[in-house]
């Protein structure tokens, strides 16, 4: 035998829980950042998004809130495009095609839990989320970006935007195959991306801004915003994202079926 | 059988009574009883479709049972579900990874989600997975996924592993080398529960054999017993193809032998008698018979 060091006498156990939820956040966050398209989505679109707004924009010589310079306005509706790709796109169709390879199913005859999975898919993408933020917040340095950012204000938005979208996103990747869940999260993103209030504020869509500020892109662009031009609370947007994420949740429970 | 209080440690790794389920209007698993016992390797056989898979499922906590119980280490595994868990090694018959996951990184994953795993690089050596471990797992070949699938359900070093046609679409050779790791495993105190539609498998590797059809038992037994039957049999076996016209001929000689000595000829088969042949006798039916 070459390889008696190889003892299969049974020992069994499950490692401590927090080991395991970091383990999965650390699979995820891996494979999210692996995947080509799924960067292109986290990080190329929105620092084109950035970039392109802000340059256009002040050849243009676009003035969306007085006194306020552009690059101060687009970043952190870009940062919440980014969370909300992330969030809800990345999450949808990794958790879809998860599905469809039997990935969840495997991991449900593991020792991770239910629990611990859904624990280390919000970690993985708390995760990627603060690296779009490190490179989008340094492009938009680069751009002249003078953030007074308040804490609570940006954390509670980040927090509730990722809970709002991923519960969403779960309910997508749960009720619709694979290659559906593919067309619908890429094709939603886009709808919100230009028409959800997400990259440009409220004021920029004059009457209609009314109803977007009640969409979860909508209430998270100006919670971000809110958080980072003025270091405020924006509990009004914040309170429409825990309605969302509530939604989102209870829908999920409803509908979403592991395998 | 060792001596041992039921409630903590019982004698059989696996208890099934009466276990029934349903899919729709279909019923998958009708009534099945069966026991597995601890430190042997048990074969459910069956043709496709016959409910193997629902049964193992039902072992594994992925299903719950209409009616009827089922009892895995004396735990309920729906019930006692994280109890559970870590003590069994699951192998599905396909898929369970992430297309672009790389091999070892896969196995290395579940490794760490448990407490004592082995050592990931020796067992990927032992399953001659050692040259891919870098490699996609939407490029490994089929009977690669397989071997990375067996490799997960035991880096856990579990009590109990249920492992699906571990062997379907492995060459011969994969074939012996899987059939030699679950003899080790036997060896080193696992309990092996296998599916599987290969009677060679079942009838080589299997220390009791439980043959089901249409969600049912129909025979339980070891592999002596299901293929010893209970009158003589005579075998001849032959150096080379037979002409077409032998077996008629065959027919002849054996009336003529069988009115000398005053027996009668029951069957004749040609072929050894096998496990195919049990099932042919008890449903009337080819195994790779399919019914749907």
């Amino acid at each position: 035998m070459t390889m008696s060091e190889l003892d299969f006498a049974p020992r069994p156990g499950a490692a401590p829980l927090h080991r395991q939820v970091v383990a999965q956040a650390r699979m995820e966050a891996k494979l999210m950042l692996r995947n080509g398209e799924q960067l292109l989505l986290a990080v190329v679109i929105p620092v084109m998004v950035l970039v392109g707004g802000v340059t256009a924009g002040e050849h243009l010589s676009l003035n969306l809130e007085s006194g306020t310079p552009l690059v101060d306005i687009f970043t952190p509706g870009v940062i919440a495009l980014a969370v909300m790709s992330t969030s809800f796109t990345s999450l949808a169709i990794a958790t879809g095609f998860e599905r469809r390879y039997g990935v969840i199913k495997r991991l449900g005859s593991s020792p991770l839990p239910r629990s611990g999975l859904l624990a280390g898919k919000v970690l993985a993408l708390l995760l990627v989320e603060l690296l779009q933020i490190i490179v989008i917040g340094g492009v938009g340095q680069l751009l002249g970006w003078t953030p007074k950012p308040g804490v609570l204000g940006v954390a509670l938005a980040i927090l509730l935007g990722t809970a709002a979208f991923a519960s969403l996103g779960l309910f997508v990747a749960g009720v619709l195959r694979a290659e559906a869940t593919l067309a619908a999260a890429n094709l939603i993103y886009l709808l919100l991306m230009t028409g959800g209030g997400v990259v440009l504020p409220l004021s920029a869509y004059g009457a209609f801004g009314d109803i977007v500020r009640w969409l979860p892109s909508g209430a998270l662009g100006e919670a971000m915003r809110i958080g980072f031009i003025d270091g405020g609370v924006a509990w009004r947007d914040l309170g429409v994202l825990i309605i969302w994420a509530g939604l989102g949740t209870v829908l999920t429970a409803r509908t979403f079926k592991w395998e | 059988m060792p001596a041992a209080s039921p409630a903590v440690s019982p004698a059989a790794a696996v208890e099934i009574d009466g276990l029934v389920m349903r899919y729709g209007e279909k019923v998958a698993v009708d009534g099945l009883s069966m026991t597995v016992d601890r430190h042997t390797i048990t074969a459910v056989l069956g043709p496709n479709g016959a409910g193997k898979t629902t049964t193992l499922e039902t072992c594994e906590g992925y299903r719950r049972p209409q009616a009827g119980s089922v009892r895995v280490l004396g735990l309920d595994p729906v019930r006692d579900r994280s109890d559970l868990l870590p003590r069994i090694g699951v192998m599905l018959q396909g898929g369970g990874a992430w297309s672009g996951v790389q091999a070892m990184e896969m196995l290395d994953h579940v490794a760490r989600l448990h407490a004592h795993p082995l050592d990931t690089a020796l067992l990927a050596e032992r399953l001659g997975l050692g040259d891919c471990g870098r490699t996609p797992y939407r490029r490994l070949s089929g009977g690669q996924q397989q071997r990375l699938g067996l490799a997960m359900a035991l880096v856990g070093r579990p009590e109990i592993v249920f492992v699906d046609e571990p062997t379907a679409g492995m060459d011969p050779q994969a074939r012996r080398t899987t059939w030699d790791l679950l003899r080790e495993l036997r060896h080193d105190g696992v309990t092996v529960v296998l599916t599987t539609h290969y009677l060679e498998e079942a009838e080589h590797l299997a220390d009791q054999v439980h043959i089901i059809d249409r969600g049912r038992l129909i025979a339980s037994g070891t592999p002596e017993e299901l293929t010893r039957g209970s009158s003589a049999t005579v075998r001849l076996v032959v150096d080379q193809e037979l002409p077409v016209d032998a077996e008629a001929a065959l027919r002849t000689s054996v009336d003529r032998w069988s009115a000398e000595q005053g027996v009668g000829v029951r069957s004749i088969s040609f072929g050894s008698r096998t496990l195919e042949d049990v099932f042919l006798e008890l449903t009337g039916r080819e195994m790779d018979d399919d019914d749907e």
